[in-house]
């Protein structure tokens, strides 16, 4: 079977901005993203989902290297200084490249 | 004491005793639901036997009393307390604000001791919940064109807290008191039942800051604990100078005193990031709340009452 190699970007920070954030990666590119519920400890403290403002989510979006720095960078610049987010790449295989 | 407040005693000593108890989300959203849909049918249903146009004056009285709390309060967190400018303005956004969960224990309160209190009251809780937002964002930011405002005031007035006591209202109005009778066991009968296990939940919840509250050191827990009075005063004489009744004039006192700790911090967190979200949660939730359900609102109702004899 043909498989594609496409980048895994998986971002995991505060529930307050999924919003904006899901709006923002249409915005520079994604053609589509799976958000869940999360709840972990960082170096922000524990962030136990317990209720509405203590919660995080964790959102994963498949796309091109070149979308993925995009997003990346704009993350870092517009996020990383005053929110809890953490943000990392991986390589995926995918069936259709076609939907990436 | 309102038994309903022993919930969240043990919602605390289960929190701090690191017990495996949660309410879960959703349970807990349900409950919010089901507590500001009450709040606004029961104001509605009353509002409906009355004509609206005399509200005119107190709602202008109300509002005001919105825009100006946070701006009192500004000045004191800022120089008093010595917090950076940011994290000063969301103090005053929060504490500017009101806590439906406060409101609640204090119509508790007051339903134990059959005091009646004006039909308008959920409407004023209303009127608080929004402006104190708008002049923290602006105290933080100033005027400077940065601050997306037609995304943030979506976000502020349509809130699930505005959202729902505003359609409860709307529902309870238009229904009337008969059109509202089949409803009355769910959202009015089990109403201190649906309090009490959110309280449960707050509990929890309060217990989960304790550790943020030992960070933060004295001057946070003074302003928490003294913040309250002044501003619950302020109510109150608005509420006997607007005409409300005692049991009425105790209701905006606690709103008054009362700080927010939903829609104020969510709104917060995207208009001002640079603000320490964890610091005004703390001193609105592991703080203010306890201080309000089990000082405050006695201390309020008295108030009210001295204040009503004085002037009648």
């Amino acid at each position: 079977m043909h498989q594609e190699t496409r980048k895994l970007l998986t971002i995991v920070t505060e529930s307050a901005l999924e919003t904006e954030l899901c709006d923002e990666l249409t915005r520079l590119g994604a053609g589509g993203y799976t958000v869940t519920d999360a709840r972990g400890r960082g170096s922000r403290g524990v962030r136990d989902a317990g209720w509405a403002s203590s919660g995080n989510i964790r959102i994963e979006v498949i796309c091109d290297a070149r979308v993925a720095d995009r997003i990346a960078a704009h993350l870092r610049d517009r996020y990383y200084s005053d929110y809890a987010m953490i943000l990392y790449l991986s390589d995926v295989s995918v069936l259709r490249p076609e939907k990436f | 004491m309102d038994p309903v407040v022993w919930f969240f005693v043990l919602g605390v000593v289960a929190g701090l005793a690191r017990s495996d108890l949660r309410v879960p989300a959703a349970i807990y959203d349900l409950l919010s639901i089901l507590l500001l849909l009450a709040i606004g049918l029961k104001g509605g249903v009353e509002l409906a036997r009355q004509p609206i146009s005399g509200l005119l004056p107190q709602i202008g009285a109300v509002l005001a009393m919105g825009f100006a709390l946070p701006l009192l309060l500004f000045p004191v967190a800022r120089f008093l307390v010595g917090l950076a400018r940011a994290d000063a303005a969301s103090l005053a956004a929060h504490y500017g604000s009101v806590s439906v969960a406060t409101y609640a224990v204090g119509v508790a309160y007051l339903g134990a001791r059959n005091i009646e209190f004006d039909a308008q009251l959920p409407l004023l809780l209303v009127l608080l919940e929004v402006p104190a937002i708008i002049v923290g964002i602006l105290l933080a930011r100033g005027i400077d064109g940065a601050t997306k405002w037609g995304k943030l005031l979506h976000e502020i007035f349509l809130g699930k807290s505005v959202v729902l006591l505003v359609g409860g209202l709307a529902i309870g109005w238009a229904s009337g008191a008969d059109g509202i009778g089949p409803l009355e066991p769910l959202f009015f009968d089990l109403f201190k039942g649906f309090l009490a296990l959110f309280l449960l939940e707050m509990g929890l919840i309060a217990a989960s800051q304790s550790k943020s509250l030992r960070s933060r050191g004295l001057q946070l827990i003074l302003f928490g604990v003294l913040a309250p009075i002044p501003l619950a005063a302020i109510g109150a004489v608005i509420g006997v100078a607007i005409g409300l009744s005692i049991g009425g004039t105790t209701l905006l006192a606690i709103l008054a005193g009362s700080a927010s700790y939903i829609a104020a911090p969510a709104a917060m967190r995207i208009a001002v990031p640079e603000a320490n979200p964890a610091l005004s949660l703390t001193a609105s939730l592991g703080v203010t709340f306890p201080f309000n359900i089990f000082v405050g609102i006695p201390l309020y109702f008295t108030l009210a009452s001295w204040l009503h004899r004085g002037m009648g």
